[in-house]
C-alpha cells in the first residue's frame, strides 16, 4: 500500500543523465586547465558554469551539446530530476572556477590550483560515481535555512 | 605539466571517496528506536510495518527507490509505505535527521524506527529486512 505526502508545487524538470554527462565534459576541461594552467581555459569553464546558472541546464553551453549529440544516441526511458539542486551546483562550480580565474589572472598559482582541484574533484565525483556534492549541500541548506 | 602529479591526486583522492560512498549507498542498517507519530507523516502504520521514503524533486535515485520498494511489498497489504516529501516536511527532516533523498525508514507497527537506508536500498537487503519486520 502506497500513500504519497507530497506537495504539488510547479518545478523545472531535465533530463536526470544529463548532468552527469556534462560532468564529465567539465572533468575535462578542468583536468586541461590544471594541466596547462591556463586562465582561458578556467574562464571558459567559468562562463560555462555561469550559463547553467543564469538560464538553466537545457539552455546553458553543455546542456546544448548534450541535447543534441548525446542525447539523441541514448535508448530506454528517459529519467526526469528537479533542475533546482543541479543548477545550485553549477553554482558552487562557478564559485570555485571565479576564484581560480581570479588566482590565475593576478598570478597568484597556489589560489588557482587549489581552487582548479575542487572543482575538478566535485565534478569527476559527479561523472565517475554519481555523487553530486552540490546537490548534496542543497538539500542540508534547505534544511538549515528555510522555515516548515 | 608540472601539475600531473596534482591531478593524479586529486583522481586517486576522488575515487576513493566515490567507492566508498557507492559501496554504502542503499545499505540498510539498524538504527535506534526513534518514534515517529502518524500525525507527523501524516498516513497510518501498516499492521506489520510502516516504510517511509523522504524523497525531493531533485533526486533522481528517488524514483528508482520508490518502484523497487513498490514492487517489493506489492503482495504485502499488512506494510505501509508512505512517500514523504523531505521540502515540505522540513520539521520532520530535521528530526529525524535526514541528510540526502531518497532516505527510507523502517517502522515496526508501533512507529519505532528499526532501520534506515541513505541511498536507493539494494533489492536482496530490502527483501531481507521486508521479511524480518
Amino acid at each position: 500500500m502506497l500513500t504519497t505526502n507530497q506537495s504539488n508545487k510547479p518545478v523545472v524538470l531535465i533530463d536526470a543523465r544529463g548532468p552527469r554527462y556534462s560532468a564529465a565534459i567539465t572533468s575535462v576541461v578542468l583536468a586541461l586547465a590544471l594541466i596547462t594552467e591556463s586562465s582561458y581555459v578556467i574562464g571558459f569553464q567559468f562562463a560555462v558554469f555561469l550559463s547553467a546558472v543564469l538560464f538553466g541546464l537545457r539552455r546553458s553551453i553543455y546542456g546544448f551539446i548534450y541535447r543534441n549529440l548525446i542525447q539523441p544516441r541514448l535508448s530506454g526511458p528517459v529519467p526526469s530530476e528537479d533542475q533546482r539542486a543541479p543548477r545550485f551546483a553549477q553554482l558552487i562550480g562557478a564559485l570555485f572556477a571565479f576564484v581560480a580565474l581570479l588566482g590565475g589572472v593576478t598570478g597568484n598559482s597556489a589560489v588557482f590550483l587549489i581552487a582548479t582541484s575542487f572543482a575538478l574533484g566535485a565534478a569527476f565525483l559527479n561523472a565517475a560515481f554519481g555523487f553530486c556534492l552540490g546537490c548534496q549541500i542543497y538539500l542540508i541548506l534547505v534544511r538549515l535555512t528555510k522555515r516548515s | 605539466m608540472r601539475t600531473l602529479p596534482l591531478l593524479g591526486l586529486i583522481l586517486v583522492l576522488t575515487s576513493v571517496f566515490g567507492i566508498y560512498y557507492r559501496s554504502k549507498n542503499g545499505l540498510i542498517r539498524k538504527k535506534r528506536r526513534l518514534h515517529i507519530s502518524q500525525a507527523e507523516f501524516a498516513g497510518s502504520y501498516g499492521r506489520r510495518a510502516t516504510i517511509l521514503q523522504f524523497s525531493t524533486t531533485f533526486c533522481s535515485q528517488c524514483r528508482a527507490a520508490k518502484s523497487l520498494i513498490a514492487d517489493v511489498i506489492k503482495n504485502q497489504s499488512d506494510i505501509a509505505y508512505v512517500e514523504i516529501d523531505a521540502e515540505s516536511n522540513l520539521e520532520l527532516v530535521r528530526r529525524v535527521d535526514i541528510r540526502s533523498t531518497p532516505t527510507t525508514l523502517f517502522l515496526d507497527r508501533a512507529g519505532f524506527e528499526i532501520a534506515r537506508a541513505t541511498g536507493a536500498p539494494k533489492r536482496n537487503q530490502l527483501i531481507k529486512v521486508i521479511s524480518a519486520l
